[in-house]
């Protein structure tokens, strides 16, 4: 092998095994914890841990975050190990793929010069929609479909349609 | 299993497919929004029909109760206005919530923005919450969580088709990918 192959990131798993390997850590987490996996539990746990000290009395007087930081532990929570969980597995593995590099991505599809824009605008949208439902892709789509809820169903639906309509106005940099 | 170490371990193998799998990178991601690589639905779907089908053996061999599993309830209005600005937010930026983690993970600024914007609407869903928390509860089914309460059908007869329609997403998506650009690969820039 010659020095330019070992510098290239290895392969992205066949979306078939990537799957069957989701679906076993999906399995065993509800075998485990009775429920699925989940993301904005935890950034909304964040967000309120952030007001805690930022804005305590906004926050505590807030009827949404109010409750979570009622007492004093808005981190003190499955998610939480959980998030961490994800972010330590992703870093292993691009780590040992060789697939960690510090860049600003997404250009060429999302945004070009205004990429950064994009991915905040976009996170924005995402946070608050996933409050309005209750969970996000994982959390209401992965899980919610899984045990085979109408809300995951539901959600999943109107996912990919707005999805695929708003991937329309993005324009392609040539 | 303690809180922490089932977290820290589940999370961790989650976090471990999703990046293998590539969702760690927004061009492979929104790639299935331009119907160009069909990665995310492969993988959600074998993922969905792999664990209900599981939950449906480990509940007939009586490993699992099912009564005891956490099931969403059906605020269908509520779960679709959500839905409708999740797929925007994933159109527009590239990630969603935990796909966005797994992207800064690996060196991406862009996620890391993408999870500062997730903490800012999330505040500002809490700021006008008073007037919008009607929208939470939108479209409630009273008589049923599930699709099989809903069609008074068994949970195999479902599972059966949800097999039948895996199949066909990736009959569909590998077709649509060899007529376009196809998958994006980790090589490309």
């Amino acid at each position: 092998m010659n020095q330019q192959q070992l510098k290239q990131p290895a392969p992205y798993w066949n979306p078939l095994i990537a799957g069957i390997l989701l679906g076993i850590v999906l399995l065993s987490t509800f075998l485990f914890t009775g429920h699925g996996l989940g993301a904005t539990g935890f950034t909304t746990r964040l967000t309120a841990w952030f007001g805690m000290y930022l804005m305590p009395t906004a926050t505590n007087a807030n009827e949404y975050l109010g409750g979570m930081v009622e007492e004093g532990r808005p981190l003190d929570a499955w998610i939480t190990w959980q998030v961490i969980g994800v972010a330590l597995g992703a870093l292993i593995s691009a780590f040992l793929a060789g697939r960690i590099a510090i860049k600003l991505d997404g250009k060429k599809f999302l945004g070009g010069a205004n990429r950064p824009f994009t991915a905040l605008f976009g996170g924005i949208l995402a946070g608050f929609g996933a409050r309005i439902a209750a969970g996000c892709t994982s959390g209401l789509g992965l899980s919610g479909a899984a045990v085979l809820s109408l809300a995951g169903f539901t959600f999943l639906g109107t996912f990919f349609a707005v999805g695929l309509l708003a991937s329309r106005f993005m324009k392609e940099e040539k | 299993m303690g809180t922490i170490l089932s977290g820290l371990l589940l999370g961790g193998a989650f976090g471990f497919v999703l990046e293998r799998a590539g969702f760690g990178n927004p061009n492979k991601l929104t790639g299935q929004f331009r119907l160009t690589d069909w990665s995310v639905f492969k993988v959600m779907f074998t993922a969905i029909v792999f664990s209900a089908v599981g939950l449906l053996i480990l509940e007939k061999v009586g490993v699992v109760d099912g009564g005891s599993l956490f099931v969403p309830p059906s605020f269908l209005g509520a779960a679709a206005l959500g839905g409708a600005f999740v797929g925007a937010g994933f159109a527009i930026g590239g990630y969603c919530p935990g796909t966005s983690v797994v992207g800064l993970m690996s060196g991406r600024m862009d996620a890391g923005i993408f999870l500062i914007g997730l903490l800012l609407g999330t505040i500002v869903f809490a700021g006008i919450y008073p007037s919008i928390e009607s929208l939470t509860t939108l479209g409630e089914i009273a008589n049923a969580d599930s699709l099989p309460e809903l069609l008074s059908v068994s949970s195999l007869s479902i599972d059966v088709v949800m097999v039948i329609a895996a199949v066909g997403v990736f009959a569909l998506g590998s077709w649509m990918e060899k007529k376009s650009r196809g998958p994006v690969s980790s090589q490309e820039i």
